[in-house]
């Protein structure tokens, strides 16, 4: 596929890094030579200087026959007319703007009308998402919901006093009887293994269940004691997503957030109506002492400063803060940091790029999540056709060919969550929720779910 | 002269507009043929002359009015047009004393409904009609005083109401502004009238003068009666009701009155959060008080208690002051309760008195800001309204108008126990007039009247009228001497 990419920043160059590795064509269009030299140097794609709305640009990256243009430039605006731009004179068929502002986001046909956006996506809203999920989990590493929220695939850090650590995973049938779950993967000191019935948990390892959204917090209970539910949590930094978080979790929180610019602050406690606003510095330790960092049950690090944010994060482990989250954009230190004193190291970037990637790939794809900032994925994808044209429908899932490492983990079919064991039999528009333990095998799964040329 | 002569012209003009309004009880009295008509002729020409005169020998300084001259202008008109007011009581009565008189009209014009009058039954209808309308007129003077005029100068916080009031009164210029809000005020304000003209003579009420002098009254949250027994003389619970509601409503902002109007929805009033406050705290004292009284055996059983209880709370937290029984012979604890309710009650921009909810819910919100402060000394906690921040200096207004307020009861109260007055009589007597209340306990009490008092207290509670009727900064910074300098 031909894909523009219009910004190369910290989403651009992620997305430039994911796509490149699965046989795309890709040009990167930023105003910043030295930014889009670092990426060429790096990657094998092309890249054009020049202004990213402007349609002689756009021409220069090869716009007249892309099949996708995605603008993630710093500006909504110039977002927005890119896309118009495409549309308009180049007959682009896929349009995707990230968008900032909330205000254009609630105005979805307008967005679609006057600008020609066929998806608009907004980083700050799903990193707030995934953060809201981490609260109301706050065992997991990482929550992912797929098939509309019925099914939920967590990542888990095995800790001794756990039901199941030291045991093989055949023994999560014997446990639970009730709930149907399955392991697709264990990563173990950062390598893959392929999880077998008697394969051994070991403290320390990241498991990865998936189960009904519903069975979650009894799945987790496995594997380590469960944590009181979050109560208070202290969010420093109240940007755009620590103002979204705020407003997301005050009726059911108490929170307190920490805002450096007064000015800031200010607005804050205007928009906030429960939450307490602070004036401060979060790396402040006397401000942290006086709030009782010591008796928060989490303490979210969301300034737009990675020093920062990992600063205070370890003050706070260190005063006695219960669970630690940092938003950190680069990719050294978040693999640096996460798993010792700072319990989860969100990765902007990483959150984002899932929703595109959902949009690039071949197949029908609803959703794709990068676990492990980017290491392996969790696709959901629709499998179309019938068991003359398709390679997957109507096979057991025991006896279809899938590369090592990928493994079907649940089907939905229907408004019902089945997970996947060997003898389940796939049907034409099932939703196939798949593991993938390296990046590299993905085209081989796309081709897998494509349908044969015989069917047409 | 530079200063004050313009001021004066408007005045003339407004003395001569409000000399016209003598003619209802001139009609009233010719209807009636009560035999007095020819007092309110003469006190027409009267002040039609003085007026006039006034008019013309003041016409060559007429010029725009600043602000400044606004708190003159509105001071004035509070003050003369009631000594123009006495005219027809002088006139009748000839041997009420100009104190005493003044008095009455000052209580009638700035809605409080304390009297000096006993005998009310035997006066002619065409002068309680007189007394009533003073009341009605004071309250519409009351409501533009409120809405348009005192957020302009930014009166103990009143300017909150400038830059957030829905509607009609948003980012306009002073006189326009003044006019057209004006024009909608008080258009809803007749609307209402004749609904409880209307409700009250269906409901029972024996004369049409009756219904006036009560509508009237319950209109302007004044508490003057045609009858010495109050609105207690018709004995009836269809009227105690029908009372109640018409006082509540006349308890609201206008404004939200006059935007409910014209959405044809009850909206505003459930949004504005003093509106619903004002409901909250009525609800509760009336239930609560009403089950006292019976708890305490005033009444036998509950419903009888809420009919009196509810209609005196009401009465006395709007800063009605009509009542239906002498609530001064009920336990203490439940006068003390209402003269409590009516200082902080009633919602801005309607006709009652008192510091106001919002001055009261800012009060609390700064209580409790200061409280969080304490506990987390870097925190952040605007006071809200709404949703809006209200800025500091609204606040610290609040604040300096409460001191004035509670330094206004103490110094008044110490002057009427210096005279010799119980100290009963002389706190509540002061609470009832700045609350433009009506009656107080003991000697003034709702079963007596300020008739008691000598001169000199006497003047003490009309001056305390004034103040509480124009929200106390109004008057006193004419007082002040950087209010006359150049």
């Amino acid at each position: 596929m031909k894909i523009i990419i219009l910004g190369a920043g910290q989403v651009g160059s992620s997305l430039a890094e994911s796509l490149v590795s699965e046989e795309n064509d890709i040009t990167v269009v930023d105003l910043d030579s030295d930014r889009l030299k670092a990426l060429q140097d790096q990657f094998d794609l092309r890249t054009v200087v020049g202004s990213a709305a402007q349609p002689k640009t756009l021409v220069a990256a090869g716009i007249e026959d892309a099949d996708m243009l995605i603008a993630v430039t710093a500006s909504d605006e110039t977002n927005l007319v890119a896309c118009r731009v495409a549309a308009t004179l180049f007959n682009t068929p896929t349009r995707i703007a990230r968008l900032r502002a909330n205000d254009y986001l609630e105005h979805s046909e307008m967005l679609a009308d006057c600008f020609a956006v066929t998806n608009a996506i907004s980083p700050e809203n799903i990193v707030t998402g995934t953060i809201e999920k981490l609260i109301e989990f706050p065992e997991a590493l990482q929550v992912l919901e797929f098939a509309e929220g019925r099914v939920s695939m967590v990542a888990v850090r095995a800790f001794k006093g756990g039901p199941l650590v030291q045991h093989p995973l055949k023994d999560l049938k014997q446990h639970m009887p009730n709930v149907d779950v399955t392991v697709p993967a264990i990563f173990r000191q950062g390598k893959p293994l392929t999880p077998e019935p008697d394969t051994v948990v070991q403290p320390g390892d990241e498991v990865f269940c998936l189960a009904a959204s519903n069975h979650i917090r009894q799945v987790m209970s496995e594997l380590r004691r469960m944590d009181k539910p979050v109560k208070r949590v202290m969010i420093a930094g109240g940007g755009n997503i620590g103002m979204r978080l705020a407003k997301a979790i005050e009726k059911t929180h108490d929170v307190k957030i920490i805002e450096f610019s007064k000015r800031r602050a200010e607005l804050l406690a205007q928009e906030l109506n429960r939450s307490l606003v602070l004036h401060g510095d979060a790396t402040d330790e006397d401000l942290l002492y006086n709030e009782h960092v010591d008796e928060t049950d989490m303490f979210l690090a969301l300034t737009n400063d990675d020093e920062n944010n990992i600063m205070s994060c370890l003050l706070a482990k260190r005063m006695g803060a219960r669970r630690t989250v940092a938003l950190i954009n680069r990719k050294a230190y978040a693999d640096l940091m996460q798993g010792g004193q700072i319990d989860i190291a969100i990765s902007p970037a990483q959150a984002t790029i899932g929703t595109l990637l959902a949009y690039v790939r071949r197949g029908d794809v609803v959703a794709v999540h990068s676990l492990r900032r980017g290491a392996a994925e969790a696709i959901e994808i629709i499998a179309h056709g019938d068991s003359k044209s398709s390679k997957v429908v109507g096979r057991a899932i025991n006896s279809i060919n899938l590369p090592k490492g990928a493994s079907i983990a649940a089907l939905v079919r229907g408004n019902q969550a089945i997970i996947a064991h060997d003898e389940t039999v796939l049907e034409a528009d099932d939703h196939v929720i798949l593991f993938v333990a390296n990046r590299k095998m993905i085209p081989k799964v796309e081709k897998l779910f494509a349908l044969s040329a015989g069917f047409f | 002269m530079y200063r004050l002569a313009p001021v004066l012209n408007v005045l003339c003009v407004v003395v001569m507009i409000f000399s016209v309004s003598l003619l209802f009880p001139l009609g009233w009295s010719l209807g009636l043929a009560d035999g007095i008509a020819r007092v309110y002729l003469e006190a027409m020409a009267a002040s039609l002359l003085l007026g006039a005169a006034g008019w013309v020998s003041t016409r060559k300084y007429k010029r725009e009015l600043t602000p400044r001259d606004g708190f003159l202008l509105v001071a004035l008109v509070w003050t003369v047009i009631p000594a123009f007011a006495t005219l027809p009581l002088m006139l009748h009565l000839k041997t009420l004393s100009f104190t005493d008189a003044y008095f009455e009209t000052v209580s009638g014009l700035t809605t409080t409904g304390a009297t000096v009058l006993v005998g009310l039954d035997k006066l002619p209808g065409s002068l309680n009609i007189w007394r009533g309308l003073l009341v009605w007129l004071g309250g519409m003077g009351v409501v533009v005083l409120a809405v348009a005029i005192l957020p302009l100068l930014g009166v103990g916080g009143s300017q909150i109401y400038k830059a957030e009031t829905p509607g009609p009164m948003k980012d306009a210029k002073l006189t326009p502004r003044i006019a057209e809000t004006a024009k909608g005020l008080w258009l809803v304000y007749l609307l209402i009238t004749i609904a409880c003209l209307l409700s009250l003579k269906a409901g029972g009420m024996p004369t049409w003068t009756d219904a006036f002098v009560h509508t009237f009254s319950i209109m302007g949250l004044g508490g003057f009666s045609s009858h010495d027994d109050s609105f207690g003389f018709f004995q009836s619970a269809t009227l105690d009701w029908i009372a109640v509601v018409f006082m509540l409503i006349a308890s609201f902002n206008f404004a939200l009155h006059f935007l409910a109007f014209k959405k044809r929805s009850l909206r505003p009033h459930w949004q504005d959060p003093e509106a619903r406050a004002f409901i909250v705290v009525i609800t509760v004292s009336c239930l609560m008080l009403s089950g006292y009284l019976v708890l305490a055996g005033t009444y036998p059983d509950y419903w009888t208690a809420l009919r009196y209880g509810t209609f005196n709370i009401v009465s006395i937290a709007s800063t009605t002051g009509l009542a239906t029984t002498d609530y001064a012979q009920w336990p203490i604890f439940v006068p003390i309760c209402m003269l409590f309710l009516s200082c902080f009650a009633t919602c801005a921009g309607s006709t009652g008195g008192g510091i106001k909810m919002i001055r009261a819910l800012l009060l609390l919100k700064q209580a409790k800001r200061e409280l969080i402060r304490i506990i987390h000394p870097q925190a952040v906690v605007p006071v809200k309204l709404q949703g809006q921040v209200i800025e500091n200096n609204v606040i610290f207004s609040v604040l300096a108008f409460m001191l004035m307020y509670g330094g206004t009861i103490i110094g008044m109260t110490l002057l009427l126990t210096a005279t010799g007055l119980d100290v009963i009589t002389s706190i509540t007597a002061v609470v009832a007039c700045i609350n433009n209340m009506g009656p107080g306990l003991n000697q003034v009490g709702p079963a007596t009247t300020f008739a008691v008092l000598t001169d000199f207290q006497t003047w003490i509670c009309t001056a305390a009228m004034l103040l509480g009727r124009l929200e106390l900064f109004t008057l006193i910074v004419i007082f002040t001497p950087a209010f006359w300098r150049k």
